[in-house]
């Protein structure tokens, strides 16, 4: 079986959410990387979360997508944020010598909805169909899964 | 292996990202290898977990320069080797054109 279509990209208003579950292998990150760029065109979305609360380790392959992405999302206009990093990943990815270039990393979806909002600084206008509070609830939903 | 031995969480991420990183290199640089995990006891008493990588690949050239941070001839970050010896107690490279490329890592309880 292929893994491919495994990881789900969730947007919610202007903001694309990665849940990253499986350990991935070459081919599952091209495709997602891939997948990603398409959505930021698609929809114009201004952030992506990459949720990363269920992986057990980082190491510099992992670390080295989620840098790419970054890069990539960049150049799209949109800004990457990390979440959910375990304390023992984080300790290890230090050791590592990993630095998560272009990434901000912060603890919980919350957190990283906070960050991505005053980044965008939205106005009422701005938000059109966007609601946060629809975002919150989502992401309370991904904190209790 | 490592939750069975005891390891607390940091050791057992410590371990599954070394797995990780040497294994990689194996699968990418040597095609195919093999990996040992075995339980170990130092002389002074304590028990650790010794991982052995083992391939019969090209060999690495020069095992200073691949210890570098940054050194890579795969387009990767050059952070596998020097990253994983920071994350290991023991950390042992040997290397021939011949006989391919074993690391060995121990970490200890
Ligand atoms: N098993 C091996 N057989 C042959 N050469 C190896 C092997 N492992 C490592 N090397 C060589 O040592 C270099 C450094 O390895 P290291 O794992 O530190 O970095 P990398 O694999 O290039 O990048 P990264 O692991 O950060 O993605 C490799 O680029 C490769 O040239
Ligand atoms: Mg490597």
């Amino acid at each position: 079986m292929d893994g491919l279509q495994r990881i789900p990209i969730l947007k919610v208003g202007r903001v694309l959410i990665v849940p990253i579950q499986v350990d991935m292998d070459d081919q599952t990150v091209m495709h997602l990387q891939e997948r990603i760029l398409s959505e930021l065109e698609r929809t114009g979305a201004r952030g992506v979360l990459i949720d990363i609360s269920l992986l057990e380790m980082v190491d510099s392959f992992i670390g080295r997508v989620l840098s790419d992405i970054a890069a990539m999302a960049r150049i799209m206009d949109a800004r990457t944020v990390v979440v959910g990093m375990q304390p023992a990943v984080a300790i290890t990815l230090v050791e590592l010598g990993l630095e998560l270039r272009g990434v901000d990393t912060v603890l919980n979806v919350d957190e990283g909805i906070k960050l991505l909002r005053c980044e965008f600084d939205f106005n009422e206008e701005d938000e059109g169909e966007f609601s946060w509070g629809e975002l919150s609830a989502f992401a309370e939903q991904i904190n209790r899964s | 292996m490592a939750v069975a031995l005891g390891f607390r969480l940091i050791d057992q991420t410590r371990l599954v990202t070394v797995t990780s990183e040497l294994a990689r290199n194996v699968v990418k640089y040597a095609r195919r290898g093999r990996m040992i995990a075995q339980p170990t006891r130092g002389e002074d008493g304590r028990e650790g977990l010794r991982l052995i990588f083992e391939d019969t690949g090209p060999g690495i050239p020069d095992i200073n320069a691949a210890m570098r941070d940054g050194f890579t001839t795969g387009g990767g970050l050059g952070k596998g080797l020097p990253g994983s010896k920071r994350l290991m107690d023991d950390f042992r490279i040997e290397s021939s054109a011949e006989h391919g490329t074993r690391v060995t890592v121990v970490r200890w309880l």
